[in-house]
Order: structure tokens, then sequence, then C-alpha cells
């Protein structure tokens, strides 16, 4: 981790290591709110600002906190930020905090904060967690903002609400609704893994070494990401 | 009895909570490799789903008595964090026998967004406490069954030799997932 430049942290996100596509983080959200271009982008904005907050904070306190009790002091800082973002948004915007619903305050549980506060910020120093907090949080936000640009485009014929398709054809509503964001997000991930093919040993660079739940963890049963590598 | 029985039935048919609601999709894809683990994972979400209803529930109300509703998001996933824990203790000491079957599996409860939000959702709806505990448990019987289902799917999947390269591992099973949710509409609209 030492030799890392500055650069590579903040990319990691974005392709290698793409949360949700390579490491399978965060599924409930991304299948939730990825119906329109703009939700999409407003869940990874959140997501993302609670990330880096919380990934700071947690590389500050790495050398306070006991070993012990990790996990829930770093579920309360989280939590913390959470509630923050969540009145934010329903102070300054009522229609997003509408349509993302229940999905703005489950941000807390979802795995991508709490699996970079214990794969890297308690390990790095607190300007490496932050810009690994943007990387990750620019993943996550492109990854929604894709899918929810596939979704809307076929589901409704727009993008951004502005109307592209639908003056052509009508739009397949299966798409907006649950089977669609399955299959939407099946064959984004087999893209991804078509296009990394050659490069295969990228998707090993992640371990159950470095996972949040190694200690409860049996042979990996509990873990959906051994199977990509 | 019949309004509680409605409910039971829409939260595993019509409102299933990995198939129609995106709710506990991280278990659901990672612990459904086969049907033992399926159902210990099912019957302890169910368990704890409940439980956390049961406190949560009362707590929110304290919360909105003294004006502090706000903090629901903090207070509710460090209560559950604690109950989990203390769920565990308790096995541990008093019953080894469903520990050893059930026990590996309430540490990963915690992050389970499904436990988290069946508690808020039944506050953000205003059900009121039976009504509360009831979804709670149809959420979790729900989840157990998807859960089943989709153990059953995997075992047909274990020859991967047949699928396109990009599509073995996680796509495959995202897959099946939509063609399960896709028959999973069907069952909308039976209540309205």
């Amino acid at each position: 981790m030492e030799n890392k430049s500055k650069l590579s942290i903040l990319t990691n996100g974005l392709i290698k290591e793409n949360p949700v596509l390579v490491l399978v983080l965060g599924t409930c959200p991304t299948l939730a709110v990825t119906t329109s271009v703009t939700n999409g982008f407003g869940m990874g904005v959140s997501a993302m600002a609670v990330l880096i907050c919380s990934n700071i904070v947690i590389s500050l306190l790495r050398k306070i906190i006991p070993d012990n009790v990790r996990i829930p002091c770093y579920i309360t800082v989280i939590a913390g930020f959470v509630t923050i973002v969540q009145l934010v948004v329903k102070a300054f915007a009522p229609a997003l905090d509408e349509s993302l619903g229940l999905y703005l305050p489950l941000i807390v549980v979802n795995c991508i904060i709490l699996g970079r506060a214990e794969m890297f910020a308690n390990k790095n120093s607190a300007i490496d967690s932050a810009l690994d907090g943007i990387g990750m949080g620019l993943g996550f936000t492109l990854t929604l903002v894709v899918m929810g640009g596939i979704r809307e485009l076929t589901g409704a014929g727009t993008l951004c609400g502005i109307p592209i398709l639908s003056n052509v054809m009508p739009g397949m509503s299966v798409m907006t609704l649950v089977p669609g964001g399955f299959a939407v997000y099946s064959f984004v991930m087999a893209f991804v893994h078509y296009m990394t093919k050659d490069k295969s040993k990228i998707k090993k660079s992640f371990g159950c070494s470095d996972c949040a739940m190694q200690d409860s963890c049996v042979d990996g049963s509990g873990c959906a990401k051994e199977e990509v590598a | 009895m019949g309004k509680y029985l409605i409910i039971i039935v829409s939260m595993v048919l019509v409102n299933n909570y990995p198939l129609a609601q995106f709710l506990g999709i991280c278990p659901f894809l990672g612990v459904s490799k086969d049907k033992n683990s399926a159902t210990g994972m099912g019957i302890a979400v169910t368990f704890v789903m409940t439980l956390a209803t049961a406190v949560t529930w009362p707590i929110q109300q304290l919360l909105n008595k003294f004006g502090i509703g706000y903090l629901q998001t903090v207070v509710f996933i460090l209560v559950i964090a604690a109950l989990v824990q203390l769920i565990e203790m308790f096995m541990k000491k008093n019953m080894v026998g469903l520990y050893k079957s059930l026990g590996v599996f309430l540490p990963l409860i915690t992050t389970n967004c499904a436990v988290l939000g069946v508690c808020i959702s039944n506050i953000d709806k205003d059900l009121n406490y039976p009504e509360s505990l009831f979804n709670a448990f149809g959420a979790g019987i729900g989840f157990l069954f998807a859960m089943l289902l989709m153990a059953g799917v995997r075992g047909k999947l274990e020859d991967q030799s047949r699928i396109p390269e990009s599509f073995r591992g996680v796509p495959i099973v995202l897959l099946a997932a939509a063609i399960m949710a896709l028959s999973f509409m069907g069952f909308g609209g039976m209540f309205s």
C-alpha cells in the first residue's frame, strides 16, 4: 500500500476495483434506484458524500478506536453522516428524497462504505482515505448513472427526463421494473468481465484477507465476492 | 386474524423482499449456493427481523415523544447491532444446537439491509404494533422462500461449462434472478 501513488488510489475505484461491478458490493441500492439517470446520480452523490466523510473520520480515529469494537464504532460514524445527508437531501432536494425513499437511510448498511472503512481507511492516512472515498464514490456514481441511463432509455425512452426514443417507439416498461434491474446489472457486469478478460489478475487483487467479514466468514460461504475472483 | 394473514401472504408473494423490493440482495446472491446455508440464513433473518421490529417500534414511539425522530437511522442500526450480538451470546450459552446451525449467519445479518429496511418501512407505513410484527415475520418468510428458490436454481447452474464465459459467476445468477422476478410480478395485484 505504501508505494501507491495518489493518482492510482483515486483511479482504483473507477474501473480496476469498481465497487459495484468488480467487488459486487452495494447491490441493493444499485438495483433499486437506477430507474432513471437522475435517481442514480442522486444516490451516487449521497453515498459518495457519506463515503468520503466517514473515510476521513475513521482514518483520523484509527489509532484511538480499540480493535475489538471497531465495527460498531464505524457503524456509528457512518450512521451519523447518513443522518446528515438525509436531512440535507430532505431540505434541498425533496423530489429526490421522495424517489429514493427508504434507500436513503439504507446507505448506512451499504457494504461499500463499511467495506472501505475496514479495508482502506483503518490502514491509511486521512488524505489517502479521502482520495479512496472520492475514487470509490465516483466509480459507484458512474455505474449507477450508466445503469440508470440504460434502464431509462429502454424503459421510458427518455434520458434525464428529455424524450429521445419515446417519439419513435414505446418504452418497454419492464426495464424500469424489478426484472429489468436484475437483467441490466447482469449484462453490464458480463460486459465488464468481457472487457477485462485478458487482464484476469485484476479481479484477484481483492481477497478474503481484506474482507470486513473475515472473522465471521465460514470458508467464504457468506461471500459473494469470492466467486468473481 | 384475516388481516394478519393477508399481510403475511402479501409480504411473501407480492412484496417479496429480494425479488420485488431489492432488499437483502447481498445474502440473496452470496449465501444461496446450497440449500442448507440458504435455509439457515433465511431462518436467522426471519428471527432477527421479527425481534428487531419488536424492539425498534417502541423505541421509535419514545423518540417521537421527545421530538428526536430524526435520530432514527443511528438508533436503529445500533439497536440492531447490539441485538444481534446479544442473540449470538445467548444462543452460544443456552441453545448450543441451534447456535451450531444458525450462529455463523448472525454476524452477517447486522449489515443486511433487509433488517433495517423492514424496521424503517414499518414506521414509514404507520403500521401499529401487531401489524408491524406480522409484516416483519412475513418479510422474513418471503426472504427464506426466495433464498430456497434461488438455491434450487443455482444447483442446476453448477456446471458452468455451457454458460458463455463472460456470464459465468455472478452475472448468470443475476439473470436467473431477473427471470424469477419476472414470474413474481405475476402475483402483483393479488391484493390492492
